[in-house]
């Protein structure tokens, strides 16, 4: 029998085969299935159509809810679909549910969280879910947003699904799902100091198209891989979307296991690797030595460019969050950028959990819990200007009127989110360019974009941030 | 399961993604409530950029001011129809808006899953690019057992692709009522 991927050797499992073809339909058992504010009232709306207004979840040990999207709004209705999540929370006695506490059920925006430790709220769900221990080598994850595909840095086989297809999981634990072809990004060598996975992903987008990988998986692979931290590799796999990938894969090594021990809430895994004979739809290597900081420019992920042929792009703001690049090592990486300068433009920051948000005021510049006279990671980005706001997904999909960070006019910024589509982050004439953490603060403190090897030289030390 | 259907054609380029058919901002409608489901109608479309708006001349809004429902029945697209965001309320709006078809050379697969899935519309492929040939106000008539649009208006006739694998859960009208017909669901 021929070999077998990764993401067939997962779906082959959760199929009861023993082997599955790329291109086969067949029905998969889910592990974990997440929702959030935004599509998760449509969700439980359709549950309740389909299963009956008594329905109860296939396993309520095995369904995630986590808020993020539309929390720090004064629209109510935003506060109204929160309420909606809790109330099923509570029906049907869900275990996994974090809570914005802070949102009352009053009119008006809600205080953003004083101690991001002390409330049950989480933020993002993509930087929630393998912090809170729900992510696993071996395992399905559906989730009920795009970017659920990061989870697969971990050696698990997670996608995006809509409304309906969750509401189905929610009352059966099943999906189906046409088995993927793999594709395989090789990178050799050693990440370097002016290189973050962003630009390897932009590079990837950008050679193979935003529908490149469509009904495809990406598999990730060589010693480039292995030298990123797990963060890093995150985003990887979270930008497999934006070529049309169905899923992303990283190899399962020490750093995701050591991780997964510390987290997850089920004790047991399943460690899957490519077998000797898997078949590639497509094979494609890069050398990290030759590569160079990209950007994507307007309005399309694909659209890929280097950053030093940008450098006459004047931009009128820097973002830095999201799911994409508002983890802790992505706050780390711009902060080393920004320590002692001041940006020239305004720069909005927002964590991309609430956990990313203790680390920043918790760690030094280094990653290590900071002295008593050392700044914090937060510190250093205000004393920079940063503007800091609490952790969310905010402006990365524009979202309310009101929301942090978002584009209201002809503005041109640089961002370490995921797509600069037209809209995107909340104004049809406002220009995106997707770039690194390291990239966004260089631009940041220049006011164009610009190369970040006019800042950086040497290695910067994350330590053990984002690690355990 | 309708086998033809007609109406007025409006056209979009390639790459239309799920944040362009419905921006974050109206993400805040709960699709489960009626009185808030119309109003995917009325926003459906609205991010896409003016000069894509309508093709060849763009401008040409999808859904006329104030108004739930669009005088559109069927999409025209190009490629990597529906990408992006995996927001059911991508199909859910246009299906709101009247939309029956959309017809572009593919899908980015979360859109062409939960348009069928949730039986929203029907999510064609056409076997040639149709952008260019095809005008918004052109009147379209699908058959869908033929396999073939008809530009009624420039009076040309193209091949779609076959359905393929998914008939049956089309047919059925979704994935609850495909899995009720399997035996899969009470």
């Amino acid at each position: 029998m021929p070999g077998m991927t990764m993401t067939e050797k997962i779906l082959a499992k959760h199929a009861g085969r023993s082997h599955v073809d790329p291109g086969e339909n067949i029905w998969v058992d889910v592990d974990v299935l997440m929702t959030h504010d935004v599509c998760g009232p449509g969700t439980i709306g359709i549950f309740y159509e389909k299963f009956g207004k008594n329905a109860k979840v296939w396993d309520p040990m095995k369904v995630v809810v986590i808020p993020d999207h539309y929390i720090f709004t004064a629209d109510e209705k935003c506060h109204r679909n929160v309420q909606i999540l809790r109330d099923f929370v509570r029906e049907q006695g869900l275990k996994y549910y974090y809570d914005p506490e802070f949102v009352k059920n009053e009119p008006g925006m809600p205080n953003p969280y004083k101690d991001p430790t002390k409330t049950n709220y989480k933020g993002v769900c993509h930087k929630a879910l393998p912090e809170e221990g729900h992510v696993r080598p071996g395992e399905i994850m559906l989730g009920t947003d795009s970017h659920t595909c990061t989870a697969g840095a971990f050696g698990m086989f997670a996608s995006g699904v809509g409304n309906t297809d969750a509401a189905f999981t929610l009352g059966t634990g099943k999906t189906w799902l046409k088995v993927p072809p793999t594709m395989k990004f090789m990178f050799h060598g050693q990440i370097p100091p002016y290189l973050t996975a962003k630009d390897l992903i932009l590079a990837v987008i950008g050679e193979i198209g935003v529908d490149g990988a469509t009904y495809r998986s990406m598999y990730f692979a060589g010693d480039g891989v292995s030298s990123l931290t797990l963060e890093d590799r995150m985003t990887l796999t979270n930008m497999a979307i934006e070529a049309g990938g169905k899923n992303g894969v990283c190899d399962v090594d020490e750093k995701t296991l050591k991780y997964v021990r510390a987290r997850s809430n089920v004790p047991t895994w399943d460690v899957v690797k490519d077998d000797a004979g898997a078949k590639y739809i497509y094979e494609h290597e890069w050398d990290l030595a030759t590569m160079e900081p990209m950007v994507a420019k307007p309005h399309s992920p694909d659209n890929k460019d280097t950053a030093r042929n940008c450098s006459d792009v004047k931009v009128d703001r820097a973002y830095i969050g999201s799911c994409t690049g508002g983890k802790i090592t992505d706050m780390i990486m711009a902060a080393s950028i920004l320590k002692g300068n001041k940006v020239k433009v305004r720069t909005f920051v927002v964590p991309g959990s609430t956990e990313v948000h203790a680390d920043m005021k918790k760690l030094n510049l280094r990653g290590v819990e900071k002295g008593p006279n050392e700044k914090s990671i937060e510190d250093i980005l205000v004393d920079a200007g940063c503007l800091v706001g609490p952790s969310g997904c905010a402006a990365c999909l524009g979202g309310p009127a009101d929301t942090f960070g978002r584009l209201q006019s002809t503005e041109t910024c640089i961002s370490t989110t995921n797509r600069n589509f037209p809209g995107r982050m909340g104004s049809k004439s406002a220009a995106v360019y997707l770039a690194s953490p390291l990239t966004v603060a260089a631009s940041a403190l220049t006011g164009h974009v610009t190369d970040p090897r006019e800042f950086v030289s040497e290695p910067i030390e994350t330590g053990m941030a984002g690690v355990m | 399961m309708e086998t033809i259907i007609t109406g007025k054609a409006y056209v979009l380029g390639d790459n239309i993604d799920t944040d362009q058919i419905i921006p974050a901002q109206y993400l805040s409608f709960n699709p489960s409530l009626p009185e808030e489901r119309k109003f995917f109608g009325m926003y459906a479309n609205s991010g896409v950029p003016e000069n894509q708006a309508g093709l060849p001349q763009g401008k040409t809004p999808f859904v006329r001011p104030n108004e739930f429902k669009s005088d559109y029945t069927i999409v025209i697209g190009g490629k990597n129809f529906g990408c992006g965001s995996s927001r059911e309320h991508a199909p859910l709006a246009l299906a709101e808006a009247g939309i029956k078809a959309v017809i572009a050379e593919f899908y980015a697969r979360i859109f062409f899953r939960n348009s069928i899935n949730g039986g929203y519309l029907l999510p064609l492929e056409s076997t040639q690019r149709l952008v260019e040939k095809i005008r918004t106000g052109d009147e379209l008539e699908i058959d869908l057992k033929a396999g073939k649009v008809t530009n009624k208006t420039q009076k040309q006739t193209y091949q779609l692709q076959p359905v393929g694998d998914v008939l049956p859960i089309i047919e059925a009208g979704g994935v609850f009522d495909y899995a009720k017909k399997a035996g899969m669901l009470k």
